[in-house]
């Protein structure tokens, strides 16, 4: 950054032209939620029971594992919108920004992965 | 913050303010979807795992979220999983309704005072609401 003319000192501190993305990703992606997870919190409802039987035969058919990798996708991703976002308005030193930065492009990455490799488990087998 | 010297120009107003349904619900829209984010995601993670895990993973998570047959410690975390998950049905549905007041909002709708102010305190009625059928169909079936 410049340290000089007025135009050096503002250079770069405008916009990075990410956020009309941004903000389109984050109403997609709540659009999915609106659908998964009501799908999940019914399912769950209507179960006759939450024993490991019922389910884990549940998780496994076909629409339900679909479900839950969608939302192993879906909703890690708005997540990880929407947390960004927060830490934007709280993190303003560079040490927290690269710690932020580190953390909202790997943690939701690595719990996603987590997930659809357990709903793959169960969906085909295994335990 | 940015490294610009000098004055920028502030809002004048940052510390007039006060309560209202609007804020309120602005601020509720954060703390839901952080804590759906932080504590939600990770109980689905340990449930999803769990199950994946076999039936005595999937018993062991049952026993420390709800059961707790062991007495002990799992006593106080089997009250703590019955607050977190009606915490967390709760925030969902606060989030999603005020999640729907913000697509309302995107399209320019529903910024006249009352109107603003009515749909907002909705949204606290609608989810503490969705939140009571939700768990007397729970435990009421
Ligand atoms: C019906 C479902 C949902 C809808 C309609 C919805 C809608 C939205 C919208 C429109 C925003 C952007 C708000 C803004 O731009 O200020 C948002 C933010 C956010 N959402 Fe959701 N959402 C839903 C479900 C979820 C779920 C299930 C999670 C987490 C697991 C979540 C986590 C978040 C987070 C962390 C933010 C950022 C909030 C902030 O700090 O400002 N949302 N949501
Ligand atoms: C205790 C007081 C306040 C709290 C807790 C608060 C909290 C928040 C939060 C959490 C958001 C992001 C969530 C959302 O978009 O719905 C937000 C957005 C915003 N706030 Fe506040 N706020 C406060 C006071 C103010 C004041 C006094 C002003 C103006 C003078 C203001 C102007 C705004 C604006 C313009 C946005 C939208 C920013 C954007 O869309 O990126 N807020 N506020």
């Amino acid at each position: 950054m410049g340290n000089g003319t007025s135009i050096g000192r503002v250079r770069g501190l405008g916009s990075s032209h990410h956020g009309t993305g941004h903000f389109l990703s984050s109403r997609l992606t709540a659009v999915g939620n609106l659908v998964l997870i009501p799908f999940l919190m019914v399912s769950l409802l209507l179960m006759p029971s939450h024993d490991y039987a019922t389910v884990h035969a549940w998780a496994a058919k076909p629409l339900p594992a679909t479900a839950l990798i969608l939302i192993m996708i879906n909703t890690f991703y708005h997540a990880r919108l929407g947390i960004q976002v927060m830490l934007e308005d709280y993190v303003h030193e560079d040490g927290g920004k690269i710690a932020a930065w580190l953390f909202i492009n790997f943690v939701p990455f690595a719990g996603a992965a987590f997930g659809i490799v357990s709903v793959v488990r169960i969906a085909l087998g295994g335990a | 913050m940015a490294q610009a010297p000098g004055k920028r120009p502030l809002s004048p107003h940052l510390e007039i303010w006060r309560w209202g349904p609007a804020m309120l619900v602005s601020i509720l829209h954060r703390i839901t979807g952080n804590g759906l984010a932080f504590v939600g995601l990770a109980m689905l993670l340990w449930w999803i795992s769990a199950i994946a895990g076999g039936p005595e993973s999937y018993q062991t998570f049952l026993d420390w979220v709800w059961l707790a047959p062991n007495g002990g410690l799992q006593v106080a975390t089997a009250l703590l999983g019955k607050v977190v998950l009606v915490g967390l049905t709760w925030a969902f549905f606060q989030h999603m309704a005020t999640g729907i007041r913000h697509f309302v909002l995107d399209v320019g709708a529903g910024y006249e005072l009352e109107a603003n102010a009515r749909w907002s305190s909705l949204t606290i009625l609608f989810s503490v609401a969705a939140t009571s059928v939700f768990w007397a169909f729970v435990l009421l079936r």
